[in-house]
């Protein structure tokens, strides 16, 4: 029992402050890119074909969010000089045309459901359906529970059987031997429901674009609310995303 | 010795030079080498021109060896002769088309169509859902229940299916059958740009995104003939060890949390999040994902990153000791790990059960040892004294291997060099060749190998991640266990779907 007592004030509060208060990211983080429109359109090109995702459309000089799995490649190929990354987590979407990104993106607060909030915005239960994630999105999804970020203060947690959700967070390209098991999980949950896509994966097959034996676009099988960019999305990005979408 | 071809991790050798050997002799002597002290690395089929080839790397203590040989339908399964074979017969069959003939448990594995056209093994029609006609394995008996759980589980994780045989509380026998995370990564790797290689390899199990690529990039860098500077190592071995920190960290937390003892799950949870935010000091990414580049690494660590993570060491170093403490001297945690979900050595060696779980069991091996890369030819290496193979010896390992990796860290930040950030490139790879590499991820031995074509196109390119060995371990530690542990003996492994699923 001691040891419980020294250790919990060895550890003391941990719960971060935000959204209170503002959070800052180390600046090695790669958020929302900060493209410059006046770069020589070679070097656009240049990143372009470099990029391992295709996520850059070299031409109008904007990027896929949906695509992109924030390798750094384009900045580190540019210099700099055509996309920079900042360290803005807020990067989530109602809509997936907004995710080709000129470096802004409309205010998400603004664009979520009326009846969303009304609904769900005092208390939220996702059920999270792994559809072939790796594991990262999941695992960063899952931090949201621990002490720093705290989620359920918020009124949001995570449930175990979809009887009990209010919509379903999805992870993974949703390879073919998942389809029929996320269809089904969606199914159980009563109406009216709710579908986040989280990661590059769920909104554009992510890294696993192309392949055969993935779905690799949420928005096919089920109307998609809201997307959550990244891969995988930082815990603050997600944690954004929901609470100003929902609250 | 000469059906078998002394090889080295990541140096490439000639796809001729590969020994090619009448099918019987190919048998012979894999299981000679495999019932003296020989582990099985990777064993694949994969079609030369018309022909249809398979090919084995075997290990023998700090030997690797490489052989091969040309196969028709069927061949005379080894596992009845030897386990170790397995799982990459049930693989070969399921990717091929090839049948080895009298396998005690020939059943899919991740149930998608073989790549050649040919029959299929397994009798299944792909149209129709996971899992088609698998023989699940069945106890007859008044008594005896079936549990059956998933493939959605009722937590944020993936998905995977498992079936209890029990009578009573008591598990005779666990099945896990696989599949549902299948993305196609090997057919995926040979036939997208180059450009693709390490984003892709970082995902195929993100939580080992640096073990996984790191295999990817010193196979191209072979091929390539790319040279990796001193201080480019440096960052890579400080980034695998960040990643073995956070896993354990975190599994030691969700084990606190299968028991019920709350403090220590919060205090790793928290924890393992400020072990994540080093590799985002590192690279800008909590998982390692843009680090590992072919010929080097894309962020280098300067005197701030440097002493970012001095300080933040010496902040945690001690907080997760504490915890540690707490969690291995409360008498109800104990009473749960010790002599639970126990696997005998004899039975790991039979398995060939890698990373802890094999070392937990008393199986000495470790890839940072015995095939040392990066840095680790000059690092110390840990010694696990705690061999019990139950739950309690799975979760001393890691709580050792937690410090042990905090040492390694520590003394390669005093290691100063200097390295110049390196991006992907359309890299020209040697044709012809065969290149296998080998890393201890987190989880264990992680390998890749890629053979390539007349003109350094990929042919094949062959993933295997420390779950496939180790799930078959995990249903034997469940054997005449109650089904209530479960979750902790399932927490202890701690495998990866996607990593076995690929
Ligand atoms: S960061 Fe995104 S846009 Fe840039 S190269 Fe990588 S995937 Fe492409
Ligand atoms: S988006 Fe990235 S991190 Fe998330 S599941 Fe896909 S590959 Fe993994």
């Amino acid at each position: 029992m001691l040891k419980v007592i020294k250790n919990r004030m060895e550890q003391g509060c941990k719960t971060s402050k935000y959204p209170k208060e503002p959070i800052s990211l180390y600046k090695r983080f790669r958020g929302l890119p900060e493209i410059k429109k006046n770069c020589d359109p070679a070097l656009a090109k240049l990143c372009a074909e470099a990029c391992p995702q295709d996520a850059i459309d070299p031409k109008k000089k904007k990027i896929d969010l949906g695509r992109c799995t924030f390798c750094g490649q384009c900045e580190m190929q540019s210099g700099g000089k055509f996309v920079h990354f900042t360290e803005n987590f807020a990067m989530g979407a109602a809509n997936r045309d907004d995710l080709w990104t000129d470096g802004t993106l409309p205010d998400l607060a603004a664009h979520s459901k009326k009846h969303f909030k009304k609904l769900f915005g005092r208390s939220l239960q996702l059920r999270q359906v792994s559809a072939a994630g790796c594991n990262s999105c999941e695992a960063d999804t899952n931090v949201l529970n621990t002490p720093f970020f705290d989620l359920s203060r918020f009124g949001i947690d995570f449930v175990a059987s979809p009887r009990h959700a209010d919509g379903v967070h999805v992870t993974g390209p949703i390879s073919r031997n998942m389809k029929a098991a996320l269809l089904t999980t969606y199914e159980a949950v009563p109406g009216p429901k709710v579908v986040i896509a989280s990661g590059a994966c769920s909104i554009s097959g992510g890294p696993f674009w192309g392949s055969e034996d993935v779905v690799g676009d949420l928005n096919s099988l089920l109307p998609v609310d809201l997307y959550i960019p990244g891969c995988p999305p930082h815990p603050l990005c997600t944690l954004h995303a929901l609470l100003n979408f929902f609250k | 010795m000469d059906n078998l071809l002394k090889i080295e991790n990541g140096k490439p050798i000639a796809r001729t030079d590969i020994p090619n050997l009448p099918l019987e002799g190919f048998s012979q002597t894999l299981v000679d080498l495999a019932e003296n002290d020989g582990f099985v690395v990777q064993m694949f089929a994969y079609e030369d021109g018309k022909d249809t080839k398979l090919l084995a790397v075997m290990r023998q203590k700090r030997d690797l060896f490489v052989t091969g040989c040309s196969v028709n339908k069927e061949f005379d399964s080894l596992t009845s002769a030897n386990e170790k074979f397995h799982m990459f017969e049930r693989e070969i069959a399921e990717q091929y088309g090839i049948r080895p003939l009298n396998h005690p448990w020939l059943k899919m594995v991740r149930y998608h169509a073989n790549c050649t056209g040919a029959q299929d093994v397994f009798g299944n029609n792909y149209k129709e859902e996971i899992p088609g006609n698998y023989p699940y394995f069945q106890v007859e008996g008044e008594d005896i229940h079936e549990v059956a759980v998933g493939p959605v589980h009722a937590g944020i994780i993936e998905p995977g299916h498992f079936r209890f045989q029990c009578i009573g509380e008591v598990v005779l026998h666990l099945e896990i059958q696989l599949g549902y995370q299948h993305r196609g990564v090997e057919k995926m790797l040979p036939k997208v740009p180059k450009k693709r290689l390490p984003i892709i390899c970082e995902t195929i199990a993100g939580d080992t995104t640096i073990g996984h690529n790191l295999c990817c990039c010193q196979a191209i860098e072979g091929l390539a003939g790319l040279e990796v500077d001193e201080e480019a190592r440096v960052v890579r071995t400080i980034a695998l060890e960040l990643e073995r920190m956070a896993n354990h960290v975190g599994d030691l937390g969700a084990l606190s949390g299968d028991v019920a003892f709350n403090p220590p799950a919060n205090y790793f949870g928290r924890l393992r999040g400020d072990v994540l935010n080093l590799s985002q000091v590192l690279c800008g990414s909590r998982m390692g994902r843009g680090l590992v580049r072919p010929g080097g690494v894309a962020y280098v660590l300067k005197d701030e990153q440097r002493q970012l993570l001095r300080d933040k060491i010496a902040e945690i170093k001690p907080e997760i000791e504490h915890v540690c403490d707490l969690l291995f001297t409360a008498n109800t945690v104990l009473a749960r790990f010790e002599d639970t979900g126990k696997v005998p050595l004899e039975r790991a060696e039979k398995l060939g059960l890698v990373g802890y779980a094999g070392r937990a069991s008393g199986v000495g091996y470790d890839a940072r040892d015995s095939f040392p890369t990066e840095c680790y030819a000059t690092l110390p290496v840990n010694r696990n004294t705690m061999t019990n193979g139950d739950v309690c010896s799975r979760a001393t390992v890691r709580r050792e291997e937690i410090m042990h990796s905090f040492s390694l860290i520590e003394t390669l930040l005093d290691r100063k060099g200097d390295t110049e950030a390196v991006f992907m490139k359309d890299y020209k790879l040697s044709p012809s060749s065969f290149v296998v590499t080998l890393n201890e991820g987190w989880r264990g031995e992680v390998s890749h190998c890629i053979l390539t074509d007349a003109t350094g196109g990929i042919l094949r390119y062959k993933v295997k991640d420390p779950s496939f060995h180790n799930w078959t371990g995990l249903a034997m530690a469940l054997r005449n266990e109650e089904i209530s542990e479960f979750p902790l003996c399932n927490k202890s492994f701690n495998l990866s779907y996607c990593g076995f699923d690929l």
